[in-house]
């Protein structure tokens, strides 16, 4: 059991066991290697199901729904900001949650853990700093830093930006990360390559919505593709529609993602579709100097205007 | 490609369109096969439905509110709520469409023959009860059934539908009419004012083997009739209840209308209230 | 008649190419990082080595989006607003390498669209007009549980041929009529061995004594449609779930669809895509009224579907072949096998609802 694991077994059943909550989001082992899978748990004797470990790559705050439930939610760096933004958004109250945070270095990416061993992974397990992945006929460790998923690579905010509880001494945020080299280099093609590239990178998507139904941001109670007077995106494999649905999700991220990841974990097709939502990160931090979900006290970008926003056009 | 293909419809072309209702949400559509020898291949009983397609816009399940006793035309309800409907209120007479049935199971004509019937109808959900009291009502048919009552209430007045024919079936002898609304602002309005379930309450007639209940109306509506009928004794067997749901295909194969393993399009629309006891209530 | 037939590994390829001059070929060939299942244009060979595809060749008889009709609006046409038949393609189609499990999901869906009273003429032809070559699985994934749903590695249901991997070279042991003829026009011919039928014995128990994974869910068909939809369980089986749809989706029984229409202009056309039932717009009625307006609900509906009201309607066992792919492509892990055991351990009368 991971320290993180025995830490929020014990806050969640403190918190049950006074009422302080009326449930637990967290996660149970899942049935696959790599895999976890989000639970609630609201009798504190069950609270030995929770786990914490590598692989908790999926963004609890999606879970929070718009419950008036009083919930007691473990959050990681990127986690915590969706929450911040949740109540921003007014979805839910501060007073409503307590927030489990949990100071992270990262989740491991399964897709670079898989190709690591021939065959079908049947086990993975993390000891001393390293990942061992185990296929029936093959093994092979390397150091969990390089078993990252990209978004934590590239992660600016480990620490939970807002907690109520902490299962750990809060770790360093790495200075002078430059999160943008990918999409600068999309930036840098003609229009001509930049569209071959989108094609291509989107021509095995098989319209499951895993990417919008995984984000917490994603809450619409009726998504615009699901819109039918007017109808803006049909709901066949045209690539048309395929380019609409995911290029307007991605400006309907716009200053409120947080780069958790949950899309690409997700994506049953392995798409890197933060392609496309770090873009809109990227053009926000740049325009308003923006991001999101780090204090209670400021308004999102996309939904402020002052009389000295740069832009001339509603002037 | 075979020949049969159950996505087909066959072209009809708008005959007639009467508003039925004051605020103009409900027309009528009087509807005639373009080809003469679909009419006999479209023949349905009273309580089924069809797909109406609208050719650009799509398809809906409408039930059927012409009788079969009715001779060169079909005949719909519709009401304006979505995209097909509100294309279909826009047309005129003379625009061809297309319909594709008779879909789904009808009232249990052979069970019902020789019983008392009451209807109980609330709002648009009528449509198939006029088939149904038409057929009845139709000297070739009216011998086979016994006491015939209809309860039937709307809004207001304005909201009634097939006002005339309610008003003919009032003067006969051989149906009990029982009209009611919510609210009445005409001080001559001479009918019911109540919901349709105190109006049940008052005149339904005694529960038996040989009585049945037709139920067909809003979810609201048949959330308080049904215990009405209970409390008067109607065995959940004599219950008769015609459900809606969300349909595409009409035939059993898109999967979407299901409640428990019957599909409504094809196991229904018309249920008895003991086997509906028996799936979730997914409707 | 022979019906064990041996393909030396080398001529393989040649027998393929044969027989496109009577056959579209579709099989598995690799695509980025996954196996996908599809036509293969001329020149191309299926991957025999693959060992799943992300999505199930149902797809060769139910496309994503199919055109069901075309039409045109031009209101001076003489047959505007008419639904007008588009050409299908006759040629036959020789599926090959297709899995055991998958074949027998076409059986499962054939269940749903060749019905007494109604036949799905799109399904239906595609069907009549394929043929289905199936490769034995010598070594089962760990997520194959297969042998409790009605099929298996080594499994002939639904198959015009059984092909069985031995190395070196191939078996194939021709199940049809339809099997003999794609055999005759790749000129695979040559009868196999006298061992063969004990070789192709033995594999099989070696394939299927290597299933590890077993589900049961006898007790399912004993327990009342409403007990088991009210249990209490739900909450906590379904609460990861986030109503995707990637399980509707990469599933072989799924079959669920929607019909719409699109306009360019006056050219129109009526399709159908794939849906699913994980989605709120599924079953939402046009006043705004859904009777499943919770993702608990939908995501009770398909394991109530596939492990109550299928059997029960059809008494074929379940709608599952136990291929594994909604396992291992769910985002948050739901397992089908975890939850068929919820269901089948229940114990209404207890009063059992295992809550958290």
């Amino acid at each position: 059991m991971t320290d993180a694991t025995h830490k929020i077994q014990e806050i969640s059943r403190r918190i049950l066991e006074n009422g302080k909550v009326d449930k637990i989001i967290g996660y149970q082992k899942g049935s696959m290697p790599m895999m976890n899978t989000p639970c609630v748990i609201r009798n504190p004797a069950n609270v030995g199901q929770l786990v914490w470990d590598s692989h908790c790559r999926l963004n609890l705050a999606k879970y929070l729904g718009n419950t008036k439930e009083r919930v007691g939610i473990i959050a990681k760096g990127c986690d915590s900001r969706n929450i911040v933004m949740h109540i921003l958004e007014n979805r839910i109250q501060r007073e409503q949650m307590v927030i489990i945070g949990v100071p992270c270095n990262g989740m491991a990416d399964k897709w670079k853990l898989s190709a690591l061993v021939d065959g079908e992974v049947v086990a993975v397990t993390e000891a001393n700093g390293n990942i061992t992945v185990t296929s029936v006929s093959d093994e092979k460790a390397i150091p969990r830093a390089q078993a990252l998923q990209e978004n934590c690579v590239l992660c600016k905010h480990r620490n939970p930006v807002i907690y109520d509880e902490l299962t750990a001494e809060l770790v360093e945020e790495p200075q002078n990360m430059d999160r943008h080299e990918s999409i600068r280099k999309i930036e840098s093609m003609t229009p001509d390559e930049r569209w071959r590239f989108f094609d291509d990178m989107l021509s095995s998507c098989t319209r499951c919505h895993a990417c919008r139904n995984a984000c917490p941001l994603c809450y619409c109670p009726t998504c615009f593709v699901d819109e039918s007077r007017p109808q803006w995106v049909g709901k066949g494999m045209d690539p048309v529609d395929i380019r609409s649905y995911h290029f307007l999700r991605a400006f309907h991220c716009a200053g409120r993602c947080t780069d958790c990841g949950a899309c690409e974990a997700a994506c049953p097709m392995h798409i890197p579709v933060r392609l496309l939502t770090r873009k809109l990160e990227k053009d926000c931090f740049d325009r308003f100097k923006w991001s999101a979900g780090l204090s209670l006290d400021q308004r999102p970008a996309m939904d402020t205007y002052t009389p000295n926003d740069p832009n001339d056009f509603f002037k | 490609m075979p020949v049969n293909n159950p996505y087909v419809p066959y072209p009809v072309r708008i005959a007639d369109i009467r508003v039925e209702t004051e605020d103009r949400s409900l027309k009528t559509f009087r509807l005639e096969f373009v080809n003469p020898g679909d009419a006999e291949k479209f023949a349905y009983q009273s309580g089924q439905f069809a797909e109406i397609s609208v050719a650009g816009e799509g398809e809906i399940p409408i039930g059927i509110a012409s009788s079969p006793t009715e001779k060169g035309f079909i005949q719909f309800t519709i009401f304006k709520t979505g995209k097909v409907t509100s294309c279909l209120h826009q047309m005129k007479p003379g625009a061809t469409i297309g319909v594709r049935g008779p879909l789904g199971n009808s009232y249990p004509w052979e069970t019902l023959k020789g019983k008392n019937i009451l209807i109980i109808g609330g709002g648009f959900a009528f449509t198939t009860l006029r088939s149904s009291i038409k057929m009845m009502l139709d000297p070739a048919h009216r011998a086979d059934f016994g006491d015939i009552d209809v309860v039937y209430g709307a809004r207001t007045p304005g909201m009634l539908l097939y006002k005339e024919e309610l008003t003919e079936w009032e003067k006969r002898d051989d149906i009990r009419m029982h009209i009611t609304v919510d609210k009445a602002e005409d001080l001559g309005w001479a009918y019911h004012v109540g919901f349709v379930p105190a109006v049940t309450r008052e005149v339904a007639p005694a529960a038996g083997d040989d009585t049945y209940a037709i139920i067909c109306g809003p979810p609201v509506m048949i959330k308080f009739t049904l215990p009405v009928l209970e409390e008067l004794g109607y065995h959940h067997d004599r219950m008769l209840m015609s459900l809606e749901n969300r349909m595409k295909c009409g035939i059993g194969m898109c999967g979407r209308c299901n409640i428990g393993k019957e599909l409504v399009c094809k196991d229904g629309p018309v249920f008895t209230l003991s086997h509906l006891k028996t799936t979730p209530m997914e409707y | 008649m022979t019906t064990l037939i041996h393909i030396d590994k080398q001529n393989w390829d040649r027998g393929i190419e044969a027989s496109r001059k009577q056959y579209h070929i579709a099989g598995p060939v690799k695509d980025k990082e996954f196996h996908v299942f599809r036509r293969l244009e001329n020149g191309e060979l299926p991957d025999m080595t693959y060992k799943s595809t992300r999505l199930s060749p149902k797809s060769l008889l139910f496309p994503q989006s199919e055109i069901m009709f075309a039409y045109t609006l031009d209101e001076t046409a003489e047959n505007a607003g008419m639904m007008q038949d588009v050409k299908a393609d006759d040629f036959p189609c020789a599926v090959i390498g297709i899995r055991p499990y998958d074949a027998k999901a076409i059986q499962i869906m054939k269940l749903n669209f060749d019905a007494a009273e109604y036949q799905d003429p799109y399904w239906i032809h595609a069907f009549v007009r394929s043929t289905f070559i199936g490769l034995a699985i010598n070594e089962p994934e760990s997520v194959d549980f297969s042998t409790s749903c009605g099929t298996g590695p080594f499994e002939e249901t639904g198959l015009d041929a059984l092909m069985v991997d031995c190395m070196d070279h191939y078996l194939i042991k021709i199940l049809t009529d339809k099997g003999r003829a794609w055999m005759h026009a790749a000129g695979f011919t040559t009868a196999a061995r006298e061992t063969a039928p004990q070789t192709l014995e033995s594999m099989k128990a070696e394939a299927e004594s290597k299933i590890a994974s077993k589900v049961s869910f006898d007790n399912i068909r004993e327990m009342s449609v409403l007990d088991l939809y009210q249990a209490g369980f739900w909450e906590d089986a379904a609460f990861g779930c986030i109503n995707c749809g990637a399980c509707t989706y990469a599933c072989p029984t799924c079959w669920c669809f929607d019909i719409q229409d699109e306009k360019y202009g006056v050219r129109g056309i009526r399709m159908r895509n794939w849906d699913s039932c994980m989605t709120p717009l599924f079953t939402l009625h046009a006043s705004g009224h859904n009777p499943r307006s919770t993702g608990l609900g939908r995501t009770r509906q398909r394991f109530m579907h596939k492990l109550k009201y299928f059997p029960d309607k059809y008494n074929q066992g379940i709608m599952c072949v136990g291929c594994g792919r909604c396992i291992v492509q769910c985002p948050a892990n739901i397992d089908i096998r975890k939850i068929c055991d919820r269901m089948n351990r229940y114990e209404a009368r207890k009063g059992d609802c295992q809550c958290q």
